[in-house]
């Protein structure tokens, strides 16, 4: 188990858990609840909250399960029994079910989930070395989860992002052409954190995932970190200048790190560093009135910033 | 009433027939072997293949699934049927060649051996066990777990399963059960239960918290001990 940490505050299912102060499951109090089998907190009421949110025609099945799923991070065997008793179902189909995508887990995962991609062209760049150094690394082999609960090793075929490849994605965050000699330094910082920042301070500071609208690649660049994060990387042009710029991830953070010094108040042209489309957004900014700069977020919807440098006009629709 | 051809005769068939009750209907040996009157059509081994259609749009489909239709024109065991049907049989062979079902049929049908690589599953994942249990047992205590290379039959979490009325009618469909169960001698393929009266898990004492003809079987469970 984990170093004892103390749970910060009260997440959900193991509120009332009178073991919530030792509890070694949850790490700092800031995970995902995982079901604690250790202390029973669960109870089949939750369970049928869950089932009652959902429509019970055949369908519904999937949804209940990832519902129960992202609240445990698991489908615990007893969920899956009380969910049986819920529906009415037999609990072999929903077994067929659970086992036949690879998105659900029938065992906890640990706090971090790292994916190795072993598709075809990170395959030939040498991906099954960095999964062979990973699984040194973390001491299991793929598929396992490792003693402590931190990380559970998973391969994937192909993630979308194969010119970058190698990839190794770590909760979300896309590690690109990962070597063997880089595998410690990636469990080193997730073992530090990715997310280093104190998001109490600041409600409106969340980091964003963002791609290119047309051609939906990630724009996000872990070689450069921006705000401690990797950041979102776009071709800029201003001038006679053209280069890189990184901004920070977090939204509402307009911290940026760019190839060329930007004088306040320049209109600057923005493009996706792969399919080199200009990144036009649909309305002008409401501060300015200039044009405003577009990109997808990952889990769904648009984020717009203004391209006058220094504007502070944004625009966010999830 | 839908009228069709099948090998030149005309027949007339209720609506929802399937192709393969036709055939059998008119006497043209169907092969069949994950289709079982009694359980609903599944589709899984492709052995009943038959030709439908004429010249180009000709193609080969499952008889025991397909419904009859209005004009059909069917041939039951055309050059290409036949060629097709060998070819499912040496792959039926190469991933469970113990099975005296599979071997009946591949000498019924002539083929002498098999290209593939040799695998000794043991079993073929027709479907038949689990909806026996279904759909006539009303247990739903097996079904198929996984997918791919992976998937199998087997108990939710492999537990023994209070569904189950150990009626055994799971094992008496099964094509590739006869052998499956080496008692306590791995190396015999044949447990003998099939040709004792008495299979000899029946005498031991656990025999009723057990799900034999599962995996894991009573014998090698009790072997363990
Ligand atoms: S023995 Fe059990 S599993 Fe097999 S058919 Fe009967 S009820 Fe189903
Ligand atoms: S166990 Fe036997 S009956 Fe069940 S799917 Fe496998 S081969 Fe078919
Ligand atoms: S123990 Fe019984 S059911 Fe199991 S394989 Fe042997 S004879 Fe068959
Ligand atoms: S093969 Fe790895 S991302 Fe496509
Ligand atoms: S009998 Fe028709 S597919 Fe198996």
């Amino acid at each position: 188990m984990t170093k004892a940490a103390q749970p910060k505050e009260t997440l959900g299912l193991c509120s009332n858990c009178i073991h919530l102060a030792t509890c070694t499951l949850r790490g700092d109090g800031t995970q995902p609840i995982l079901f604690c089998e250790e202390h029973e907190c669960f109870t089949p009421d939750e369970i049928r909250e869950i089932v009652e949110e959902h429509d019970l025609a055949l369908g519904g099945i999937i949804s209940i399960l990832e519902s129960i799923q992202s609240k445990y991070g698991y489908l615990p065997r007893k969920a899956l029994e009380a969910v049986a008793k819920e529906t009415g179902r037999s609990l072999v189909d929903l077994y067929g079910v659970a086992t036949f995508f690879r998105a659900f887990s029938l065992e906890p995962r640990g706090r971090h989930l790292v994916s190795v991609c072993l598709g075809t062209a990170c395959h030939v760049r040498g991906s099954p070395d960095v999964l062979r150094a990973v699984e040194a690394e973390l001491g299991v082999k793929a598929g396992s989860t490792t003693q402590d609960m931190e990380f559970s090793l998973e391969t994937v075929n192909c993630l979308g992002a194969c010119a970058l490849g190698p990839i190794v994605v770590v909760d979300g965050h896309y590690f690109s052409q990962v070597k063997p000699a880089d595998v410690p330094g990636i469990v080193e910082r997730v073992r530090a954190g990715l997310n280093v920042i104190d998001v109490k301070t600041d409600q409106r500071l969340f980091p964003l995932t963002l791609s290119c609208p047309r051609c939906n690649h990630s724009l996000m660049d872990s070689r450069v970190q921006v705000d401690g994060l990797p950041g979102i990387r776009v071709t800029m042009s201003f001038g006679d200048k053209h280069g890189w710029m990184c901004l920070s991830c977090l939204y509402g953070s307009r911290n940026i790190v760019s190839e060329y010094e930007i004088p306040e108040q320049t209109l600057v042209h923005f493009f996706c560093p792969h399919c080199h489309t200009e990144l036009i957004g649909s309305v002008p900014c409401p501060e300015c009135g200039s044009a405003m700069v577009s990109m997808i977020v990952r889990g769904g919807g648009v984020v717009q910033i203004c391209s006058r440098h220094g504007c502070p006009g944004h625009l966010l629709d999830l | 009433m839908i009228n069709l051809t099948i090998n030149g005769l005309n027949v007339s068939v209720e609506k929802g027939t399937t192709l393969l009750e036709a055939a059998h209907f008119l006497g043209f040996p169907v092969p069949t072997l994950c289709h079982m009157e009694g359980l609903s059509p599944y589709g899984a081994c492709r052995l009943c293949v038959v030709e439908i259609g004429e010249g180009p749009r000709a193609r080969l489909v499952s008889s025991c699934t397909y419904p009859a239709e209005e004009g059909l024109k069917v041939r039951t065991a055309s050059e290409r049927v036949v060629k097709a049907r060998r070819m499912i049989i040496e792959l039926l062979l190469a991933s469970c060649p113990q099975s005296k079902v599979i071997q009946d049929l591949a000498s019924a049908h002539g083929v002498m051996r098999q290209r593939f690589k040799q695998e000794y599953e043991t079993c073929i994942l027709c479907g038949l066990c689990v909806r026996m249990c279904e759909e006539q047992m009303m247990a739903k205590a097996i079904g198929f777990r996984g997918r791919g290379e992976k998937r199998s039959i087997g108990t939710p979490f492999d537990a023994v399963s209070g569904q189950c009325r150990q009626c055994g009618g799971c094992i008496y469909v099964c094509p590739a059960c006869t052998l499956r169960c080496t008692y306590t001698e791995p190396e015999k393929a044949v447990c003998g239960a099939c040709a004792n009266l008495q299979p000899p898990c029946i005498e031991k004492d656990r025999f009723h918290d057990m799900m034999c003809y599962m995996d894991p079987c009573v014998a090698c469970e009790i072997k363990k001990d």
